[in-house]
């Protein structure tokens, strides 16, 4: 969808909060003097955050301002990229890894569980604004599959069960443990590590 | 198996302290400044003796990638720039790194930085390792407070900053140059080459583009020595790698061996063997979703590595090991990477926008049966006509897997087309 979003209300204005604006000098003074428009990417990031998880035409315009780019080029970064979000979205954003490693350990289970306990299809966002349901493509833990992440977390070493124990937390407004839910650490065979038995490690 | 001693990797899985004071434990940031001593052509050569070749799947020699830097500035600085946008389906390795045992990165961009003359390395890791950047961040500032980067480095006379930047969602950001563009604040469409990075990459000045694992092999080799890095694997294979075991196998994991290790042994000895054994075993994708599927025969001796792999037609890739049993429905496995193909193409090149999206259509049918059989060698046809026709690799990596599907397992595809017809005829 071609921001900004003429099917949802758009505000009519926005400004970043003073914490914001400070955090944006920094991120800005990482890149080279007059390459400014290099901290496109990380202030649309940090205006979808200070705006309950969604970019609104008004903040792609400010962040424009800011960095002295043409709204338009603004606009193309926000289509391009799919962690903009530009229409409002549940306070939790759950997004289950379908692709193969995933799809292999039964990520079906995963989806299912998700529609059963939330009550909505993927694509959707539940009517109290809570949850929003999506399915997306390889989130790079692939030997913690099935995985899913919510907001800024991985849940891995899911199963029908557990999914449903992360989601049923959530409601309750609890933050369930990130990680594997199956009793692994990391990304160490299950059972405990085979390799760096050696208390300091080698090297 | 590779011996602990031999391991790069030793808090590959978090079981301990990843910030300084762990990593100065296991031997991080000891005698940097000795290292840099030794001169850039001494660490590039140091590099290209060890035989270490690129960890982010093409695979080319390392140290001769860092020699193309120019050695001398014709006053616009150097960069070097770290991939870590990790999506290649079934890889998970550089995540390992960046989140337990990011001081081997951090001390990593100092030397290969200095190596290549760069003013700066910019890290960039995709979006979704949100809690992987919080530690690396975490490993910088914790590196600057102590004097390691920044001005002076080590005490080296050198400077050298590091800063993270977070991708946004893009798979084709991994691309080298699509990887540059989004830096610049752009889509992540890739860029014509030539110019190549070397001469003309970030905001027009030499870059050097390379992956996480690359890096953060560097301040062992250059510690250990090249020979005792190039003593591990096969001759022109070197090394040690971290392998992503996924799938059907009984126990997934992510493991640093030797290059060169028997595809079997890897399973069998790290992953728990395949679920119901090794006869159970129906197709391996030895190197993320982009490279070429093996039937069992070929899983049976294979080696793990860039030559043995490349000889059977597949490839080592991110040394990303998806496993399949035999009740693994195989067109459906790899319809779901054109889909993802389709998904992530940036829509730049017309054979790869529009190819990608009517291969995935046409496996869909496949997937069901419903297809005429001259549609296969039609589908073909097809990959044959996006592969290499495109700016960047995606297209190669779209087709890839569909061709591995025809050559080793067409008959299953042709079976279900006639199991179909013959629904039809009832």
């Amino acid at each position: 969808m071609s921001p900004p979003n003429r099917n949802v209300d758009q505000p009519a204005s926005f400004a970043f909060s003073a914490e914001n604006q400070e955090r944006a000098k920094k991120i800005i003074a990482k890149y080279p003097a007059g390459r400014q428009r290099s901290a496109v990417m990380p202030l649309l990031d940090l205006a979808q955050r200070q705006n309950a998880g969604w970019l609104p035409r008004a903040a792609m315009d400010h962040v424009a301002s800011m960095l002295d780019m043409a709204p338009i080029r603004v606009y193309e970064v926000a289509s391009f990229y799919t962690m903009y979000n530009l229409a409002p979205i549940g306070k939790h954003h759950v997004q289950v890894c379908t692709t193969t490693p995933c799809w292999l350990r039964n990520s079906d289970a995963v989806v299912d569980a998700c529609r059963r306990t939330l009550g909505i299809e993927v694509g959707e966002t539940t009517k109290d604004g809570m949850f929003t349901l999506a399915e997306a493509e390889c989130l790079g833990a692939c030997v913690n599959a099935p995985m899913m992440q919510i907001g800024d977390d991985y849940y891995e070493d899911l199963d029908a069960e557990s999914t449903k124990r992360v989601l049923e937390a959530l409601k309750r407004g609890e933050k369930p443990k990130p990680g594997p839910q199956n009793g692994r650490a990391t990304s160490e065979p299950i059972g405990g590590r085979q390799t760096l038995l050696a208390k300091s490690g080698g090297g | 198996m590779l011996a602990d001693k031999d391991r790069i990797y030793t808090n590959l899985y978090g079981h301990d302290d990843w910030k300084l004071a762990g990593a100065r434990r296991r031997g991080d940031w000891d005698g940097t400044k000795d290292i840099l001593a030794n001169g850039r052509d001494g660490i590039v050569n140091e590099i290209k003796a060890s035989g270490l070749r690129g960890r982010g799947g093409a695979g080319f020699p390392a140290g001769v990638k860092w020699s193309f830097m120019p050695k001398q500035s014709d006053g616009r600085p150097s960069y070097l720039v770290v991939n870590a946008d990790e999506g290649e389906p079934g890889t998970c390795k550089d995540r390992d790194i960046l989140r337990h045992d990011p001081h081997k990165l951090v001390e990593g961009c100092l030397i290969a930085g200095f190596a290549m003359g760069a003013v700066a390395s910019y890290i960039y890791i995709r979006g979704e390792f949100y809690r992987e950047a919080e530690n690396l961040q975490h490993a910088i500032d914790e590196a600057y407070a102590a004097g390691l980067i920044g001005k002076n480095a080590c005490g080296s006379g050198f400077d050298h900053d590091v800063f993270v930047h977070r991708g946004m969602g893009a798979y084709i950001c991994g691309e080298e140059t699509a990887l540059i563009e989004s830096l610049e604040g752009k889509k992540g469409q890739p860029r014509l080459k030539p110019p190549f990075p070397a001469a003309m990459g970030v905001w027009g000045c030499p870059t050097t583009v390379t992956n996480v694992e690359t890096v953060a092999d560097a301040p062992t080799i250059m510690r250990r020595g090249a020979a005792w890095f190039a003593g591990i694997g096969r001759p022109n294979n070197t090394g040690t790698k971290i392998f992503c075991i996924s799938g059907h196998v009984n126990k997934p994991c992510n493991v640093e061996e030797a290059m060169s290790v028997p595809l079997k042994e890897l399973i069998e000895k790290h992953a728990g063997g395949v679920r119901g054994g090794w006869d159970n075993l129906l197709a391996i994708i030895p190197g993320g979703s982009s490279v070429p599927v093996l039937p069992r025969s070929i899983c049976d001796t294979v080696l793990m590595d860039f030559d043995a792999l490349r000889e059977v037609r597949s490839g080592l890739g991110t040394a990303a090991v998806i496993v399949m049993d035999k009740s693994t429905d195989i067109v459906r496995a790899i319809t779901r990477l054109s889909k993802f193909y389709a998904h992530e193409s940036c829509g730049q090149c017309t054979p790869c926008r529009e190819g990608t999206g009517w291969m995935w259509r046409v496996m869909e049918r496949l997937t069901k049966g419903e297809a005429d059989l001259a549609e296969v060698d039609h589908l073909l046809d097809v990959t044959k006509q996006v592969e290499g026709h495109t700016i960047c690799a995606l297209g190669d990596a779209a087709a890839w897997p569909i061709q591995g599907l025809l050559r080793h397992f067409r008959h299953e595809v042709e079976a279900r087309i006639a199991a179909a017809r013959g629904r039809r005829a009832a």
